[in-house]
């Protein structure tokens, strides 16, 4: 080809990858702001104060309640819940197939962790509803187990994947030559572990529970099978509650267009995403603290 | 003087690749020793050898004894982290731990139980020449160090567990000529309560601070013999032809 083709289709390409650059911006742009002004509509007829602290979410009674507390209340324990299990066993599973595993254990491991990462959310409700709820019911004397402990479970077991993977990235890039520093002075391998190995990984064990965080937050079939959906204000894991993001997708499809109701669900949907941004923010907080001791 | 540290018809072998062929050698107290030879003749793994660093190894074999004094280092009796607090170890790359520079001396410190209130602290800082420089800063991340300090921030975490012996593994080969030469001092000045094995690859340093030479070619020992004596005259041809840089 000539020089001067190839310069223009150079150009072309910088300008087509420009455009792809800026489309995703704008997809982020548009959606954020198709949220807010839907929900701006919505907090012409509902008080905002009422919106958050509201205790009752219960739109289509006679006089409707859109108080989202119950919700978020839901979400959070939920969420709580899944982190509190799904923590410990990631960075357990991540820490022994980077440092103790065999090559062998280690060959079979990993591919069957990213299996499980596969299993359709729809799947993991399915086996919440059948398997899990009933366990619950009988360990806890309930009439059910279609409860927040049930959410929390299923979600852990999704967001392991995520966290196991990238927390074993994060182990296994610790430079070895802070573990042989860690040994030189005479450390077991657990105190190596502990106090070495994990700190110097910390900023990719968080972002690893970080985006475990937004799985969870975010997960909507599982949790809107396998939790009961009562909107009211959980007082226990074994309470049903009711998520937000279970909330929108039972009542988008049966809600009239564009009236209150409507409304407040793209008002849960940004106050959802603003939760999910907080807890990407938090994780970038946290891994530039820990980044300070990296440098260079 | 007596032997403190000493190899026993050590082999050493990887899978298939056998890197030390029966090395006997012994290191006396409060001298410095120098490791000399080419690259991949096994003086690494030789130095590595005496705090059983072979052991994250998983295909290592080891054969024959290491004696510290009369303790056989590969018996199954003794910890491999007691060893490991016996004889200290200063790495090629300076490694300082993501801490604070305090930290990093109280990590060693810490995990050993033993004290490490500020004094302690302080006291191996000033062992290592690096507490005038450090002192106001003992909270600063020790990566911000330069290269030289960070290696001296390594010897001292060796130093402050108080260790009978400190192998230094070709410590000054990523520094610039002045903190090598801080650091040559550093460790001349050191055998006075240490008994100290160097790798290196240069042989003017061997000769600024080694009391003896050790001459290895190809996982056996050459050579040995007081460090004046092996640079001036040495008695194998092989010794002569690196030393002179004929080949290595």
């Amino acid at each position: 080809m000539k020089y001067k083709s190839r310069l223009s289709l150079d150009l072309c390409f910088k300008y087509i990858f420009k455009a792809t650059g800026l489309m995703v911006l704008a997809l982020l742009g548009g959606i954020l702001a198709m949220l807010v002004y839907n929900s701006f509509s919505f907090f012409l007829d509902v008080k905002p104060l009422d919106f958050i602290t509201g205790m009752e979410w219960n739109p289509t009674a006679n006089n409707p309640k859109y108080g989202m507390l119950p919700l978020i209340l839901s979400t959070t324990l939920v969420t709580f819940g899944a982190m509190l299990i799904a923590i410990p066993l990631g960075i357990g599973t991540a820490a022994y197939i980077a440092d103790y595993a065999s090559p062998r254990v280690k060959n079979i491991l990993k591919p069957t962790i990213e299996m499980l990462a596969a299993i359709p959310s729809v799947v993991i409700g399915f086996l919440g509803i059948v398997v899990v709820s009933p366990g619950i019911a009988n360990m806890a004397d309930l009439s059910n187990g279609l409860n927040a402990l049930n959410g929390a479970i299923l979600l852990a077991v999704m967001a392991l994947p995520t966290i196991i993977t990238v927390a074993e990235d994060a182990i296994h890039a610790v430079p070895k030559t802070y573990k042989e520093a860690s040994y030189g002075v005479g450390a077991t391998k657990w105190q190596t572990l502990r106090k070495v190995v994990i700190p110097a990984a910390a900023p990719g064990i968080i972002a690893a529970v970080m985006l475990g965080v937004g799985r969870a937050i975010g997960e909507t079939m599982t949790v809107l099978m396998a939790t009961g959906n009562a909107s009211i204000i959980p007082s226990g894991f074994f309470d049903s509650v009711k998520t937000m993001t279970a909330t929108i997708a039972i009542e988008m499809g049966e809600v009239p267009y564009q009236t209150t109701h409507y409304y407040a669900l793209y008002a849960l949907a940004t106050v959802l995403f603003l939760m999910t941004l907080i807890a990407n923010m938090l994780g970038e907080y946290f891994i530039n603290r820990f980044r300070k001791y990296h440098a260079v | 003087m007596k032997s403190k540290l000493s190899a026993e018809n050590l082999s050493i072998s990887f899978g298939t690749k056998q890197v030390l062929k029966q090395i006997n050698v012994s290191f006396q107290e409060n001298e410095i020793t120098a490791l000399i030879g080419p690259s991949g003749c096994g003086k690494s793994t030789l130095l590595r050898s005496f705090n059983r660093m072979h052991d994250l190894s998983p295909d290592a074999k080891i054969e024959g004894a290491i004696k510290l004094e009369d303790l056989d280092l590969y018996s199954k009796a003794v910890p491999v982290t007691e060893i490991r607090k016996r004889i200290g170890m200063v790495f090629q790359k300076a490694n300082p731990f993501p801490k604070s520079i305090y930290d990093n001396i109280a990590y060693g410190l810490r995990i050993n139980n033993l004290p490490h209130d500020k004094s302690v602290i302080e006291k191996a800082l000033r062992e290592a020449f690096l507490w005038e420089e450090v002192k106001n800063d003992l909270k600063m991340p020790a990566t911000r160090l330069s290269g030289g300090q960070q290696q001296r921030l390594c010897i001292a975490r060796a130093v402050a567990l108080r260790p009978e012996v400190i192998l230094m593994d070709e410590p000054c080969s990523a520094l610039d000529p002045v903190s090598t030469l801080k650091i040559e001092e550093l460790i001349s000045h050191l055998k006075t309560n240490y008994t100290i094995v160097i790798v290196t690859h240069n042989m003017q340093q061997a000769q600024r601070i080694a009391d003896k030479t050790v001459f290895m070619y190809l996982g056996e020992v050459k050579e040995e013999g007081p460090t004046q004596q092996i640079f001036q005259n040495p008695h194998h041809e092989m010794t002569a032809n690196y030393i002179n840089g004929q080949f290595g």
